[in-house]
């Protein structure tokens, strides 16, 4: 049983991520005996150390092979296990792309994916692990669920979600380390439903991940310039919330999406395309990494570099009111 | 020549069902040289070794069979409907036909008996594990059994899945590899070369050679028990193509169609 209390979830922003999902994880399968953890040699950057000493058959690591780990998953799953597979996200989605659409997508295992370090988050670590397409791929799988949760509060709503969601999915954990918190209280989080985090009447901004705190940071510095913005919480790219948006964007000059991930696919393409076929949509700007491979270094230099942060996110919007 | 056994009984059926299909399918042509390769191992297969019953095919104690190389589709297809799973008229309605539910590559579909969507070479085998794992961690006694292609074997992901079966002790699979000799770019020994069985006990497995159309020799590698705690790996040597003349060993089979007259003396070769 996971408790939300504001100081609990304050002790939680110690956590990374990556830990939150483990820890979570191993929370929940006291109550769960049909949960499985299964890892490509990442026992302990995935938080799941604990997990593995307490319930060992239902464990196990499937060696540096994300191709067997994820086939492997779906054989257990097909056994009636509902299996958290779990690696680095840029390796969990594109060395076992195939493995993925295959047994997740065509044949809908009851698989969740779990792509720890995705983002920018490893920072000097460089492009090979990265997880900048994991959202573009995985949105490419017609029937595999989306989720990027904004903090470690999230991380344990959606894991809990996902323990209850039967169905193939992916859950896309960004940061390295410390990350803010978004959500200092007990919320009600749901699958497929956005959050607005703020209400506004100028413009509305669509992030999930790390940018959901970041574009709440660009809203309070656009109200003193008196733009007043919204900003929504899309935990869910895949089922997208279009009636939260459809609600949402009425009277809005402009729709802006963040997300720290490339541009071809991912968030803002979700977004897009239900705009494009949408009457009188307000215009779409989408930030995120512009179809290139970022130089390596620091996170708030791959930020910048990327115009993800809150200075480049205002001024980008600013010059687009105008 | 004596009376054929059950499961020679059931390979001249396959074989003659094979050849009906793909001449029903015309000009489409189908991988004909997996199929007649693969028949006697699908045959022993489904008459002897596996636990099934098309009555219920959903049974909790039923043995799993995962087609990996899964263009011998029409092999599959013909051991399932003299296994009772489907009719032959079955496969005339909805072999390669619009909307019908026996497409090319075999799509999962546990009413019929078909255990896995395969096709794409090296996703059977890893699937076989996790599921092999997960009876063993339950106590069952069921046993799972693959079929993969010895082309197939050039994929990493099968020696991702030799390597982690060895490590799990799963004595309860059984991984056939259809070594007939021959893949797309040519005999396999000129495109790679790979020493399958010297890579299988290099992962540890218990390995059995034999020859793929001699039913007693396979129906003695299913049978016997595996030792240590090894999964078994059977390497079959075959004849891509085995059965009818002109298509052995002749890697034009791969996927074609026959003419009429190829397929009158396909026909007259089996009866």
């Amino acid at each position: 049983m996971i408790e939300f209390t504001p100081k609990i979830i304050k002790r939680w922003m110690m956590l990374s991520t990556r830990n939150a999902f483990g820890t979570f994880l191993t929370d929940l399968a006291e109550d769960h005996p049909e949960l499985f953890a299964i890892t490509a040699d990442f026992t302990k950057s995935t938080g799941l150390t604990k997990f593995k000493e307490l319930y060992p058959k239902q464990f196990l690591t499937a060696g540096i092979a994300e191709q067997n780990m994820v086939a492997l998953a779906s054989g257990l799953a097909s056994e009636g296990y509902n299996v958290f597979a779990s690696s680095f996200a840029s390796f969990v989605t594109t060395r076992c792309y195939e493995q993925v659409k295959i047994n997740l997508g065509y044949m809908q295992h009851n698989v969740k994916l779990v792509g720890i370090a995705s983002g920018l988050g490893v920072s000097h670590q460089g492009n090979t692990h990265y997880g900048l397409d994991d959202v573009s791929l995985m949105r490419a799988i017609p029937g595999i669920t989306i989720i990027v949760p904004s903090d470690c509060t999230e991380v344990a709503k959606a894991t809990i979600a996902l323990v209850n969601h039967k169905g193939p999915a992916y859950l896309r954990l960004v940061g390295e380390g410390f990350i803010p918190i978004v959500n200092p209280d007990d919320y009600e989080f749901q699958i497929g439903k956005g959050i607005v985090k703020r209400e506004g009447a100028d413009i509305l901004i669509i992030a999930n991940g790390t940018m959901v705190n970041q574009s709440l940071k660009v809203a309070e510095e656009l109200e003193k310039e008196g733009v007043d913005a919204a900003v929504v919480n899309m935990h869910t790219v895949k089922p997208l919330d279009t009636a939260l948006i459809q609600k949402q964007m009425q009277g809005k000059k402009l729709v802006v999406t963040v997300e720290e991930g490339q541009l071809n696919g991912g968030l803002g393409s979700a977004v897009a395309e239900h705009l494009a076929s949408t009457a009188q949509a307000p215009r779409l700007i989408r930030l995120g990494i512009a179809d290139f491979f970022p130089h390596a270094g620091s996170y708030p230099f791959l930020l910048k570099q990327c115009g993800l942060d809150t200075e480049s996110i205002k001024n980008t919007i600013t010059e687009n009111i105008r | 020549m004596g009376a054929l056994s059950k499961s020679e009984q059931w390979a001249h059926d396959m074989r003659c069902e094979i050849i009906e299909a793909s001449h029903d399918v015309g000009k489409q042509g189908v991988h004909l040289g997996s199929a007649l390769s693969a028949t006697d191992i699908l045959a022993v297969l489904y008459a002897d070794i596996l636990k099934y019953d098309p009555l219920h095919p959903l049974a909790e104690d039923r043995d799993i069979f995962v087609l990996s190389k899964g263009h011998a589709y029409i092999g599959y297809y013909a051991a399932l409907a003299k296994a009772g799973f489907f009719t032959p008229e079955d496969i005339k309605a909805q072999f390669m036909t619009d909307n019908g539910w026996l497409p090319v590559h075999p799509v999962k579909n546990l009413e019929k008996g078909i255990e896995f969507s395969g096709g794409s070479l090296g996703t059977g085998m890893p699937y076989s594990v996790g599921k092999a794992y997960a009876l063993k961690l339950a106590g069952k006694n069921n046993r799972v059994y693959t079929l993969v292609g010895d082309g197939e074997c050039d994929e990493g992901s099968i020696w991702e899945a030799f390597l982690c079966a060895a490590h799990l002790g799963l004595d309860n699979l059984t991984v056939v590899v259809d070594c007939n000799s021959l893949q797309q770019d040519g005999p396999t020994e000129e495109v790679l070369g790979v020493d399958i069985a010297a890579l299988a006990r290099a992962c540890k497995w218990n390995v059995v050679e034999v020859d793929g159309h001699n039913h007693e020799e396979l129906h003695k590698a299913f049978t016997q028990p595996s030792p240590n705690q090894k999964p078994t790996c059977i390497v079959a040597k075959t004849i891509k193509g085995k059965g009818i003349s002109f298509m052995e060993n002749d890697n034009a089979w791969h996927h074609a169609n026959m003419n009429e007259k190829q397929f009158m003396q396909a026909k007259e070769e089996l009866s």
